[in-house]
């Protein structure tokens, strides 16, 4: 059976993804400068982007996991929501945009940071399965909203609905 | 050879950060549940917010959460059963993007956060990442 994709994803599926992510950008550091180091990240760059745009459930390397990998494994013991390994495809096209452009226009050290930081992120998801881009997702918003401006927050009714909103709505009342 | 140090670096990072995750990862750490001075009414953390009359009578489990967060799903189903089975006990789902300011004041800085509070609301334990049924059960035990 193909992956359900609104009940949820095979969590191993997005850690197939990150491991082969980690040894393509493994590959582009030992290679750059070079032009292949800039093609291979090229490729990278195209599969984040189609991750981020279609879900990382869609991807080559999604149906790779599924035909090849998944028949291999027992099954899940729990299913994932795709959204947060999407957020992390997001995370990393942005990473490995900077790093096309610092090798494109000859700024190494730019390209070789960014880089590195995309794959920390693939490696430590890899192994084990913590999100850095979901993590640093909250800590963005804590900065980013740290005052906001009184005017905008009453012009927004779904913030001030939020905020003095029936703490019952909140209570977790399903047992599954 | 600049790619290979990046690689180098990026390892031994990447190690640390697995290492001490694998330490501290849904451990939860305790707090003394110390009276206050003076036999003034105790501070509850949740006080001032919408979930301030919401708490068990025992003891609340409060979960933070975001969109953007795999083991939030689970914590939700331990932390459910937990409450489920414990007399007194309460879960409350905290949405931590739409609630900003309680997440400042109470130094939330990851997905999942667990606080377990006792029955006046004071924080008798904290666990960042998903934690275990027997380390949330084991918490509310020192609780009375």
């Amino acid at each position: 059976m193909s992956t359900p994709s609104v009940a949820g994803i095979d969590p191993r599926g997005p850690r197939f993804t990150a491991a082969v992510t980690s040894a393509v950008l493994a590959a582009v550091l030992l290679l750059a400068p070079r032009p292949a180091a800039v093609v291979l990240l090229a490729v990278q760059t195209g599969l984040f982007a189609w991750g981020a745009a279609l879900g990382v459930q869609r991807t080559p390397l999604a149906w790779l996991f599924r035909t090849v990998v998944r028949p291999r494994l027992d099954g899940p013991a729990v299913l994932e929501h795709p959204t947060p390994p999407r957020f992390a495809q997001v995370v990393g096209l942005a990473f490995a945009v900077v790093g096309l452009v610092g090798f494109s226009i000859g700024a190494d050290a730019l390209g070789f940071v960014a880089v590195g930081m995309a794959l920390a992120a693939a490696l430590l998801n890899a192994v084990t399965g913590f999100c850095l881009g979901c993590e640093m997702y909250l800590l963005a918003l804590r900065l980013r909203r740290r005052h906001p401006p009184a005017v905008a927050s009453a012009q927004t009714p779904a913030t001030a609905t939020s905020t003095t909103g029936d703490p019952a709505e909140h209570v977790q009342t399903t047992v599954s | 050879m600049t790619g290979l140090l990046v690689l180098v670096g990026v390892a031994l990072f990447v190690a640390v950060v697995a290492w001490r995750r694998s330490r501290t990862d849904g451990r939860v750490a305790q707090r003394s549940g110390t009276a206050p001075a003076g036999g003034a009414a105790a501070v509850g953390v949740l006080d001032g917010t919408p979930w301030a009359g919401a708490l068990g009578d025992r003891a609340t489990l409060v979960q933070f959460s975001s969109a953007f967060c795999a083991p939030c799903r689970a914590t939700r189903v331990v932390l459910a059963d937990v409450a489920a089975e414990a007399d007194g006990v309460v879960h409350l789902e905290i949405d931590a993007e739409q609630h900003l300011d309680v997440v400042r004041a109470l130094k939330v800085l990851r997905t999942p956060t667990t606080l377990v509070l006792d029955r006046d609301g004071v924080e008798r334990g904290r666990a960042t990442g998903a934690p275990s049924r027997d380390q949330v059960k084991h918490s509310l035990s020192l609780i009375k």
